[in-house]
């Protein structure tokens, strides 16, 4: 797998790390809906196909990088610096 | 006479091996059953297994959707054990690992539990300290546990450096002599065999595309082979469980399903007698029969389906094997292939009625579903024939993420790459 860094261009999969999951939103801190937490902490879509994901270039530029990879043929259809790009309220 | 014996054997061979019975009948799918079981692995298979034997419930099917035991059954490093920290999960594979014990004669199928042992290898004081605590917490239970000392180590594992000059020198071992091996297949094929004898229909070729629901609950599934209907729907599928549960409408689960590799080397002559596991990294080695070394290491650590992984992560296994054993380094690969664990956020599995009324679920066994076939379908078995768990899976249920009432043997917190 390569990932094209917006920074560094394409590099190797060893380069990054991975952060999970960028679909979910945290609640507000001052929220009791624990109903909400818990789907923020604990539940996800997993899904089998396009899935958008958090990674950073750990061995390179350190960006926070958001990328979208099919989950069943590792292929990439985008990389994008997570600034601008995160949903708003996401801990990243 | 049981069916695999001495004398049947004989008996057969001087009838030219042509009077054998299938080892399982090939039905077509009745309309209806008392229970169906997603899933036509290790667990399913073992679940059906129970509810026939333990509980008298013989009016069920298997659905698989490939052919039986094609999925992580076959997929794994074949190592069983019950050397766990946290008495729920010592419990439960403790309980695994006395059905283990008997397997072979209450099947009547040579499933080649070896208990070779499992060895731990500690590589700083503080990973001793560590591992040692462990030990004691299995023997709290009544599990065996030993410590052994870098001497006792190098009798038993001759290739091991263990003069302290390695690059990781080893401070010592948790031994857990019970633990072991067993052959993968030989589970799911005499499960298969046993429960097909006491009348469960084992339906191939047959994926669930779909739920049949009336209002909330669950009555029967909807098939590539038509719709079956049942009083109770269990789920054993592992890494498909996400998608399984999407098609019943549940969208959001606390499972993720990542890839992880597994590595055999050309046959070499009987060099390792155990199962050794390599603490500074993560690594695990036993020799299967055959005489190749069996070993894997960690997940690829991202989301995946691909039932293949990636370069890096079998860099850094083999890496790993060298450090732990340099005589290896020249060994060649014969095979490697991918696995999709259902990882769950915290390292434990799910065994539980629900999450929808009719269904029942099985999952979230990330690395360690092997070793636990037996337990699993037995609680599992019990779980859908009584409506409420066993002792031994009662803490694993769906509902403990929102109690906090987590189970994480690695205390690493929601994050499922790391359990």
């Amino acid at each position: 797998m390569l990932i094209d860094c917006p920074h560094c261009g394409p590099r190797d999969l060893a380069e990054f790390s991975y952060q999970g999951d960028a679909t979910r939103t945290r609640p507000d801190p001052a929220s009791t809906d624990t109903q909400a937490w818990l789907d923020y902490v604990y539940n996800r879509p997993n899904p089998a196909g396009r899935h958008r994901e958090y990674w950073q270039h750990t061995g390179g530029c350190r960006a926070h990088l958001v990328v979208e990879r099919d989950t069943l043929t590792h292929e990439i259809h985008a990389v994008a610096p997570v600034r601008g790009n995160a949903k708003s309220g996401d801990a990243a | 006479m049981a069916e695999y014996s001495a004398l049947s054997l004989l008996k057969n061979a001087l009838s030219g091996n042509r009077d054998w019975k299938p080892a399982w009948r090939k039905p077509d799918p009745k309309p209806n059953y008392d229970v169906i079981i997603i899933g036509g692995g290790g667990h399913g298979l073992a679940t059906a297994y129970y509810l026939a034997a333990m509980h008298g419930i013989t009016n069920v099917a298997v659905l698989e959707k490939g052919w039986l035991g094609s999925g992580n059954i076959g997929r794994n490093t074949t190592i069983v054990r019950s050397n766990y920290l946290l008495p729920e999960s010592i419990r439960f594979y403790e309980h695994s690992m006395k059905l283990w014990e008997n397997l072979s004669h209450e099947l009547n199928y040579n499933v080649m539990f070896s208990q070779r042992g499992v060895l731990n290898l500690a590589h700083s004081p503080g990973q001793a300290d560590d591992y040692i605590r462990r030990g004691n917490a299995m023997r709290h239970d009544g599990v065996d546990a030993e410590w052994l000392t870098p001497q006792e180590i190098s009798r038993r594992v001759p290739g091991l450096d263990v003069s302290g000059s390695a690059r990781f020198p080893i401070a010592g071992g948790l031994l857990q002599p019970r633990a072991g091996t067993a052959r993968h297949d030989a589970v799911a094929w005499g499960y298969a065999r046993a429960a097909d004898r006491r009348g469960v229909d084992m339906i191939e070729n047959c994926e669930v595309t779909g739920f049949l629901r009336d209002g909330d609950r669950i009555i029967g599934v909807t098939t590539t082979r038509g719709d079956i209907r049942a009083k109770k729907v269990a789920m054993a599928v592992a890494g498909s469980t996400g998608q399984v549960l999407k098609r019943a409408g549940v969208d959001t689960f606390p499972i993720e399903s990542h890839v992880l590799q597994a590595f055999v080397s050309e046959a070499i002559k009987p060099f390792v007698n155990c199962v050794v596991t390599f603490g500074a990294g993560h690594l695990y080695v036993s020799q299967s029969d055959k005489g190749g070394l069996v070993f894997g290491g960690s997940l690829d650590f991202y989301n995946s389906y691909a039932q293949r992984g990636n370069l890096p992560v079998a860099e850094d296994v083999m890496s790993e094997i060298c450090a732990m054993f340099p005589s290896v380094a020249r060994l060649r690969l014969l095979r490697s292939w991918g696995g999709i664990m259902d990882m769950s956020m915290d390292g434990s599995p799910i065994i539980t009625k629900g999450p929808l009324p009719g269904l029942y679920l099985n999952c979230g066994w990330c690395y360690g579903g092997f070793k636990a076939t037996p337990a699993s379908g037995y609680s599992f078995a019990w779980t859908i024939a009584k409506d409420e768990p066993h002792a031994i899976n009662a803490p694993f249920t769906l509902s403990r993420f929102e109690r906090g009432a987590v189970i994480n043997e690695a205390g690493q917190g929601p994050t499922p790459k790391l359990h």
